[in-house]
Parts: structure tokens; sequence; C-alpha cells
């Protein structure tokens, strides 16, 4: 790795009990300060924090350390439209493990059009609460839902 | 020759093209957007990853969805669009010359607002040696492959240039299956949201390789390699430094530059950004051309470029239905230049003499501009000669994140016009005070 | 048809000169091209310019060949709608560079008919071209010197040459040429063509193609020349500009495309391979250097792209034209070197002498059409035309290439004439979609949906030129489906 590399996140250090049992870096996406925040774990579970600039920091260091969440995008296929591929998202950030999941299940989907922009694609993705959702509307004459066909 | 006839003419259906003629319309005039695409939308209708219309529609929409709210909005209004339509002509008196499959269209129209958007720079502009393989993309074109028609431009990527659609793009080929080995940018920064190089790059083990570059394509009919050095503070590569890349890909994103061509044949004279020149109610050295948008300055945040629009397609209207609007031709007509530290300022000019009604209607003075690098702790300051007519406190600022902020036009009221409006950045640690 | 009378070697602007003249004559003709188009190598990369003739040696082929041709040009180019100007050229001679160069170029002029003019004033040299370095002491004026697009020539003259019935084959490499006696067995990869005569126009090759039949008379050695391309400039340069040269090359030049561009190049360094055209970072500065000595002025900023180009230079430094010593039959045309293109013309007609001169019998066809149909360029009609030609095809309303103002109407017709665009090269210097300044970033998406359409093959199989240069790596969906198969979940 080239000394130009910028440090990525996350360094694990075993520490004996009563100290520090996980340390992580992170960055703060939140607003443009970008602070760089040290989260550490105590063997009880609490976490303390150096660095953050704000409690919107704190919180998203937080769920950065416990459970890291994205929002994923992507596309499926459509039949019928003028374009082979609807864009679709997640209507909430979800756990970051999961994305590869869900872009197999999602790789494997096929809509018809008409879909419009907001039609629930897949329900409850994987469980987590989260759906898949259009984010255009392709091929509408007039505002219905359609069910996806999942292949075997 | 179809001729039509029109009060505003919006040439670009894109974000800021849908955002003013809703203004326009709104505020009374007759609408006409020309746009090239089959669909509206503009280059948004690729962007499909989050991150649009968070200040204006308080959600994270991607980039669709925010152009499908604006499209949605035009069935409540009579605003007119011709799809397929590609502008080739304009001249100063505000006719169109365009093209479509039913044939030739003459637009008539009273105003004009150019939202056009912009191209990417290509591998020529900036030099690669080497082979011309197939292989070589800029990002935007490999964006629109991999999102819109539904192919794979390549398996193994590296990316030139840590711009965000470069870094976009690293993420996106990652959650398609490819693998990208790096990211290379020639500055000593990377030049895109710290918030995309979180999660585009860090996310996904992705190295991006600062002060480095790419000095040679190899492979004769598609791309079979990739081999970037470091470089000096010349931009000059480093002997020894060399690293290569086995992929089979090698994406550019390297710069924006805003798609003026048929502003040149109305006579609109281009600026610093490569965009018109315009005064404070973003109209053209043309009376009646108005610019908004990318084709204007290249914006990161779509919600800025609805308010620039939105004040375009307003003044559009008020030159249609009220008064003419000062022009920055006239001799009341106050130079705005970069000074320390600052790439470019708009509006190239500020017009002093400005009816009342126009003057309360529009409020402050609204400036926009870019720094030249990463810095912290700076004041920003307007000024002219010793007279400082705005001054803030950044604790950082980044060439990736434009600064916007206003003046009131009061403050223009006793300055000369002479002197021009030096838009700078001073040190605070230089300061003595 | 696998019997021939002549079969030509090489389809560039040399061997599509020769079979367009050919043509003209009654007998069977084949053209055998190694890659996948007109004019691949060479022909596709080089500076385009019709030269006046002053420049070559007294008493070489390329002189004698260059004279002959250059008159020759505007009826050609009439018949066959190639693009063509007569801008006229400057060899400048800069502060401390002397004239004597430029006198010793005038006197061949003189004495070759061709008019020329030594210009030593500044001010009346600024007014035949405005931005040329202020260190200028003297030009030599070329009047008759013009530029061309070397493509545009070669796939006219192929297109007439095909209309009246020479048969074009691509990716055909010659792998075997053999003389029997009375005709030649010429290989190509599955096929055995029989052909009473060869011609052999093959570029870089002539010398491997010779030895092949048993002529190692020649060398041919290939000389780098790199280039950098501007953007359409309105009042940069006017004419063609020649550096004082030196013992190799004709120097950087500076000059004006027939389209509009500006281009400065090329260098000149030899090499052993004929396949390497990569550009070099210390090529393409000197060429840059070399451009900004003429015009000090030049917006390197508005370059947008560059390239290099292969010269085939004979080992006698001279165009290698006439029957071979070696083997009767075979009619060399080798070592095409600057004036190559500028001769083309002239030499195609000399091949047709030496086939004469070797008594075998040539007679005029009774009908030779020496003209095309003319290529349909919307960039440049007037608007009333325009109009009725969408209302006509309304697939002339859809612009496809927005930087050089191209429609899907003109693709179209590109695919479909004789000798008709199969990749997005052929689309590409058929009709200059994305030549722009864009380079291709707007339009190949479209121009890989057309040709895959008007192909009828997938887009996935579209390539650029060569059967390697693919685009694509199947549909989205399934390489996420089969990469992710392969390596297995993170």
């Amino acid at each position: 790795m080239s000394e130009n590399q910028e440090e990525t996140e996350g360094e694990v250090i075993q520490e004996n009990a009563g100290e520090v049992v996980q340390e992580k870096k992170v960055i703060c996406v939140i607003c443009p300060n970008s602070c760089e925040i040290t989260v550490k774990q105590m063997p009880d579970g609490t976490l303390l924090m150096e660095g953050q600039g704000c409690k919107r920091g704190e919180q998203y260091a937080s769920d950065e350390f416990l459970a890291p969440k994205r929002t994923l995008a992507t596309t499926v296929r459509i039949h019928d439209a003028f374009i082979p591929l609807l864009p679709v998202r997640t209507s909430v950030p979800v756990s970051k493990e999961k994305l590869n999941e869900i872009l197999d299940l999602l790789a494997r989907i096929e809509v018809t059009a008409p879909i419009t922009c907001g039609d629930v694609i897949v329900e409850n993705v994987l469980g987590l609460e989260a759906n898949v959702i259009a984010t255009r509307t392709l091929g509408v004459d007039t505002c219905t839902k359609i069910a996806c066909e999942l292949p075997a | 020759m179809k001729q039509v006839e029109t009060d505003i003419a919006i040439l670009g259906g894109g974000p800021a093209g849908l955002a003013a003629a809703v203004e326009a319309n709104t505020a009374g005039c007759r609408v006409l957007i020309i746009e090239r695409d089959d669909q509206l939308g503009g280059i948004l209708q690729q962007c499909i990853h989050p991150g649009f219309g968070l200040h204006e529609f308080k959600e994270e929409l991607a980039g669709p969805e925010y152009a499908q709210r604006y499209i949605d909005m035009l069935e409540q209004t009579s605003i007119e669009v011709m799809k397929g339509t590609m502008v080739l002509d304009m001249t100063p008196k505000k006719e169109i010359y365009a093209i479509n499959e039913d044939g030739v269209v003459k637009v008539a129209a009273k105003a004009i607002v150019l939202s056009m958007g912009c191209r990417e720079r290509t591998r020529g502009a900036i030099k690669i040696p080497g082979f011309r393989p197939t292989g070589v993309y800029t990002a935007g074109t490999a964006q629109r492959f991999v999102n819109i028609e539904g192919f794979m431009p390549g398996t193994r990527f590296v990316i030139l240039g840590s711009g965000d659609i470069g870094m976009i793009m690293a993420r996106r080929l990652t959650w398609e299956g490819a693998k990208v080995d790096a990211v290379v940018e020639i500055l000593p920064y990377p030049s895109g949201l710290v918030r995309n190089k979180v999660q585009c790059l860090d996310d996904y083990g992705i190295p991006l390789y600062l002060s480095h570059t790419v000095v040679r394509v190899h492979g004769k009919d598609r791309v079979t390699g990739i081999t970037i050095a470091k470089v000096d503070e010349k931009w000059k590569p480093i002997p020894g430094t060399e690293i290569f890349f086995n992929c089979d890909t090698l994406l550019l994103s390297v710069g924006l530059i805003p798609e003026n061509e048929a502003s040149k044949k109305a006579g609109v004279k281009l600026g610093r950004t490569n965009g018109p020149e315009v005064n404070q109610f973003l109209q053209t050295n043309v009376d009646g051309i108005f610019a908004c948008g990318n084709v204007l300055q290249v914006h990161d945040l779509v919600d800025n470029v609805a308010i620039e629009a939105k004040k375009a397609g307003r003044m559009a209207a008020i030159s249609v239905l009220e008064y003419k609007l000062p022009n920055i031709t006239a001799p009341d007509a106050v130079a705005v230049v970069p000074g320390e530290g600052v790439g470019y300022v708009l509006p190239t000019k500020v017009n002093l003499d400005v009816p009342e009604e126009l003057a309360s209607e529009t409020g402050p003075v609204k400036v926009s501009l870019r720094v030249k690098q990463p810095v912290e702790e700076v004041d920003l300051v307007a000024r002219s000669g010793e007279t400082v007519i705005y001054k803030k406190y950044l604790k950082h600022a980044r060439p990736s994140e434009m600064i916007i902020f206003e003046v009131d036009f009061a403050k223009f009221q006793d300055l000369q016009i002479e002197t021009p409006i030096e838009v700078l950045l001073i040190s605070r640690e230089a300061k003595d005070e | 048809m696998t019997q021939y009378d002549f079969v030509i070697i090489g389809a560039g602007v040399t061997g599509t000169a020769i079979a367009r003249e050919l043509s003209k004559y009654k007998g069977s003709v084949a053209v055998l091209e190694k890659l996948s188009d007109i004019a691949c190598e060479t022909t596709k990369a080089n500076s385009g310019i019709v030269h006046a003739g002053y420049d070559a040696p007294t008493g070489s082929m390329k002189a004698e060949m260059n004279v002959k041709a250059n008159p020759m040009f505007d009826q050609v180019c009439e018949d066959l709608f190639i693009p063509f100007k007569r801008i006229g050229s400057l060899v400048v001679a800069l502060a401390g560079q002397g004239t004597d160069y430029l006198e010793e170029l005038y006197n061949n002029g003189v004495e070759r008919g061709i008019p020329l003019e030594i210009v030593s004033d500044l001010d009346d040299i600024k007014k035949l071209e405005p931005n040329i370095s202020g260190e200028t002491e003297a030009v030599l004026h070329a009047p008759t010197a013009g530029v061309i697009s070397p493509f545009q020539l070669a796939i006219g003259m192929a297109e007439n040459a095909a209309i009246n019935g020479v048969e074009f084959f691509f990716n055909a490499p010659v792998q075997g040429v053999e003389s029997m006696g009375g005709f030649f067995i010429v290989d190509t990869p599955g096929h055995a063509i029989q052909t009473k005569y060869v011609i052999n126009a093959a570029g870089l090759y002539a010398d491997e193609i010779a030895r092949l039949a048993g002529d190692d008379t020649f060398k041919i050695t290939p000389r780098k020349g790199e280039y950098v391309l501007l953007d359409k400039q309105a009042d940069l340069v006017h004419k063609v500009l020649f550096p004082v040269p030196t013992k190799v090359s004709k120097g950087i030049l500076v000059s004006p495309t027939v389209d509009g561009n500006v281009f400065l190049g090329p260098n000149a360094r030899d090499q052993d391979s004929k396949i390497d055209n990569s550009t070099t970072l210390s090529g393409l500065d000197e060429v840059m250097d070399g451009g900004r000595k003429l015009v000090p002025s030049i917006p390197l900023i508005d370059s947008i792209t560059n390239f290099a180009g292969l010269r085939a230079i004979s080992d006698t430094n001279d165009f290698i034209i006439g029957e071979s010593k070696i083997v009767k039959g075979m009619f060399h045309a080798a070592g095409i070197q600057s004036p190559g293109l500028s001769s083309c013309l002239a030499i195609a007609e000399e091949v047709v002498n030496n086939i004469r001169d070797s008594g075998i019998d040539l007679q005029l066809k009774e009908h030779f059409n020496p003209t095309r149909e003319k290529p349909i360029i919307f960039a440049s009609m007037p608007w009333s035309e325009r109009d009725a030609l969408i209302k006509k095809d309304n697939k002339f309303g859809h612009i496809v290439c927005r930087c050089e103002t191209v429609t899907e109407g003109e693709l179209i017709q590109a695919i479909h004439r004789p000798i008709g665009a199969k990749t997005v090269d052929g689309i590409k210097f058929r009709t200059r979609v994305g030549m722009g300044r864009c380079q291709g970033g707007f339009c190949t998406p479209r121009v890989i949906k057309i040709l895959a359409r008007e192909l009828g093959i997938d887009e996935d199989d579209i390539v650029k030129r060569e059967p390697g240069t693919r685009y694509f790596y199947g549909e989205t969906k399934d390489f996420r489906a089969v990469t992710t198969k392969k390596e297995g979940l993170e």
C-alpha cells in the first residue's frame, strides 16, 4: 500500500479487561467539517468518543461503530419500457453487511412497465424493514403497483 | 419549416431547465422547454444514487426521483415541451433553429434561459500517452452504459480522478460485481466530497493514490493494463515510482466543461468558468439571454442548481412581462474578480444602476465561488479597494464545495465603478490583529 | 469467386487508388485487406496534405509522382465528392535559419513548373498568415498545396472501384504469394485465391509480401509520427505551415485540416515494430514544442486528441513502383511515404503503365462510372434543405453526434453504402461521428445501438475496429450474477 493512501477505517485493538475492548476511527459525513471521531468501546458496552464536533456527529459515529448502515441504489431489469433498466433504492438505510445479499437478489429480479416512481419493488427486503422502491417512472399510464417476479 | 413563438425558451430539460421553466411559467409566461433527449431529467436520469434534494425536499432522493418531482410538476403548468429536439443555431435576436424528427423548427423567443449542462473532459485533453484501445471511458459515459443501456463497460477498473463522479462509479461498479483496483488523483488531496471517499472507496477497500497520475495505457485493441506513477509539484511523473495494474478499463473523471457551443452562436461571451459572463440577474451580455446550472458554473449540489435556475426563470419572466434588465456591458457595471486563493467568482459583474422595484424584488446580490485549493481558518473577504463589503470566517474551504454568500445591494451603492470588487481569502494566521 | 485477373494487396490510399484506376479497364479485380476496413493503418494517421511538389529530390519517383498528381485532385474530388481545399502552404524560415533552403526549394519548383514565391517582408507574411511567429524571416509560399481527408479520399475511391466491379475483402491477411508460372496463388486464412497478377500496395508490410513471393530486394522500416489535434479553430492558421526540415522528416507542421481542426505534428522516430502506434510523452512534448515555434499562440488547451501514424520508409528512401525484377507479374507500389498521399492518383496511373509495359493487354471498359452517390452531409446543408430531408426521412431529424452535427440518417447511409461501415471506427471515419471535442463521450452509446440494429447483431458484439476492440462484457445484471457466483458472497 502506498504511503499516499488515505487511512481507511477500523483498527481492532484487544486490550485487557477494564480497558478499551475495541476502537475505531470514523470520519463523520454529516456536515463539511468531516470530524475525525475516535470511538472506543468499554467492556461494559459503553462508547467513549473523541473528536466529535456536535451531537449529530456523536450519533453518526455511534451508528457507524455499532451497526453501520447504507442506502443501497442500483437497477433492476424492466420489460416493456424504452430502456432495459429501472433504477431503485432502499427506502431507508440498511445494514452495510447485507448489501451484497440484496444486490444478488436484485440482480435476479425482473419487473414490467408501467412502473411509477415510489412503487415498492421488494417489500421488507430480507426482513430488514426497508423496501426497495422504484426511483423513476417508466412507461406509466395509470399509477398501479406491479408485482415483481422472482425467478426460482 | 415549423415556426414557433413563445415567451421564454429554455434550452435543456435537466434540473436547471425544469426549475427555471416552472418558475417562469408560475410568473405568468409562456414557456417552451427544448430537450434533445427523448425524456426530461438530463444527467440526473443516470445518477441513480441518493444525495439529491436534501435541502429542497428534505429527503435524500436518487437523481431520477428528483427529476421526477419536477417532471410531475409540469402537469400542473402550461409549460410546453419539445423532446428529441436539438438546438443547432441561435441568433442574438433570440431566434433558435432546432431539428427533430418532424423537421426543422424555428423558435422565436422573447427571452432564453441557457441550461444545457456540461460535457466531460477527455483523454485527449489531458494527453495520456500510449495505445488507443477500447476500454478508456469518461466516467459519465460508463455510468450511462451501466445504468441506462445495461452493459458492463469492463470487468476490472482503474479510475483517474477522485471527483465525485469517479468515486460514485467506483462504488457502482463494485456493486455490479466488477473490481476497482485503484482511484488515482494527481492532486495531493481528493477532489470530491469526503462522504464519497468514505462510502465509495474506504467502505470497499479501494485504495486512493494521491499525487499520482496515469503514465501509460497498455493494450493495442482493448486495455490490458494501466501504469501509474507519482508526480512532483510540477505534476511531472517521477521515474521509479511506477505501479502497474492488470485491469481492462480506465475511467476518466477529470473535469466537466460547460457546454456553450449554442451560446457562442448567439454572441454570448464566456468567462472564467467556461460559462457565460453574467450579472447578478444571471443575464448574459445579450439582452434577454440568461444562464443557470452547469452551463454557467459546474455545481456539486443540485439544490443550488434549482435555486439558481429559479432565479434565472424569474428574471427571464420579468424581462418579458415588465422591463428590460440591466446589462453587464453597460457602463454602470462593476467587475467582480477572483483574488488570492479564489479560482473563480460569479457574477462576472454587478450592475449598480438598478430600478428600485427590481432591487427590492431580487434582494441581496448572490455571489458564488470556488477556492483554488483546500484551506483552513481563512477570512473570505469581498472588497472594493479598501472598502470591505463582506467578510466571513471559514473554518475550512475546499474546491469541491461551492461557496455561496449574499451581500445587501445597498453595500454596492457607493462603490467606484472603475474599481473591481475583489473576492479573496485572507489567512487568519497571517493577520496581525 | 476465387479467380481474378488482378489482386491488389492493401486497401490504403495507394491500393484504393490503384483499384479505381484498374476498374476503368476490363478484367476482374479483388482487393485483399488485412484489417477490418479501408485505410486502417498509414492512410488513417497522417497529415492529410496534398503537397505542391517542390520538395522531393530531383529525379526521384516521389518528385515525379507528386508533381503529376497534384493537379489531378480537383477533378477526382469533384467526381467523388471528397472534401479538398487548396489553401496553400508556407515553408517558414525563422531567424537564424537562413533562406538557402527556401531558395533550393524555389528552384526545384521553377524547374518543375510549380507556382511559388518567396516572401521576405514580415508584414506581407502576416497578411498570408497573421498568427505566424514574429521570428519569421522569410517564407516560401506554394498556392497549389492543399488539405484533404485521407480517409474520405480512400473510401471515396474504394466505393467507386466497388461500383465499377472491384471486390473488397477485409480481415484477409495475405499469408502466402506463390508464383505458379502463369498465375499466382494468394493465401489468406481459409481461402486460396487464384490471380493472374499481383499488385503489392501493402504499406508497412510491402517488403514481407514481396518476400513471400520470392522478392527480397527491398526493406520497409516503420517511422512513427505523432500528432496533436486541436478543436476547430476559426482563425488560428490558414495555410499549411512547414518548418525548415531536417534530413529525416519535413519537420513538425502546423496545419488546418479540411474540416477546420488544426493539428501539430508529426515528429519522426524510426522503430522496428510495425504494430506500435502508441503515443509517447516525449513525442507529444516534441510535437507541441515544434508547433509553438511556428505559431506561438497555439491554444494547446483546445487539444482534443493525439495519435501516431507509421510511415513505410523503403531502404531506397523513394517510392518503389514497377514490376518486380524477381517475380514476373508482381507489381510493386511500395515505400509510399510522404508525398505518398499527394501522389496516389499518379501512382495508380503509373502502376497501370507498368502493367501495360509488361506486355499485358489492358482494354478500357465501355462504361466506367467515374462518380458515386453523393454522401449526405447534414452539417453543411442549408436549413430549407434540412427540413425537406427530415420530412422525407425522419432519421435525419435525430442528431447522433452533437459536436459535429451528424444525424442518424447519415449513419444508416454509411452502413448501407458499398463497403459500408461495420464498426464504430467505420462510422467515425465515414461520418465524422466521434471526432469532435467530446471524442465520442456523447455519441458512442448511440452509434453502438444503431450499428447493432442495422447490422442485426448484438450490441455486445460491436467493436471499435479490429475483432479484439470490444466495448462490453455482457449485460449488467448477468455480470453481477456471474461474478458473484464465482467469487462467493463476501
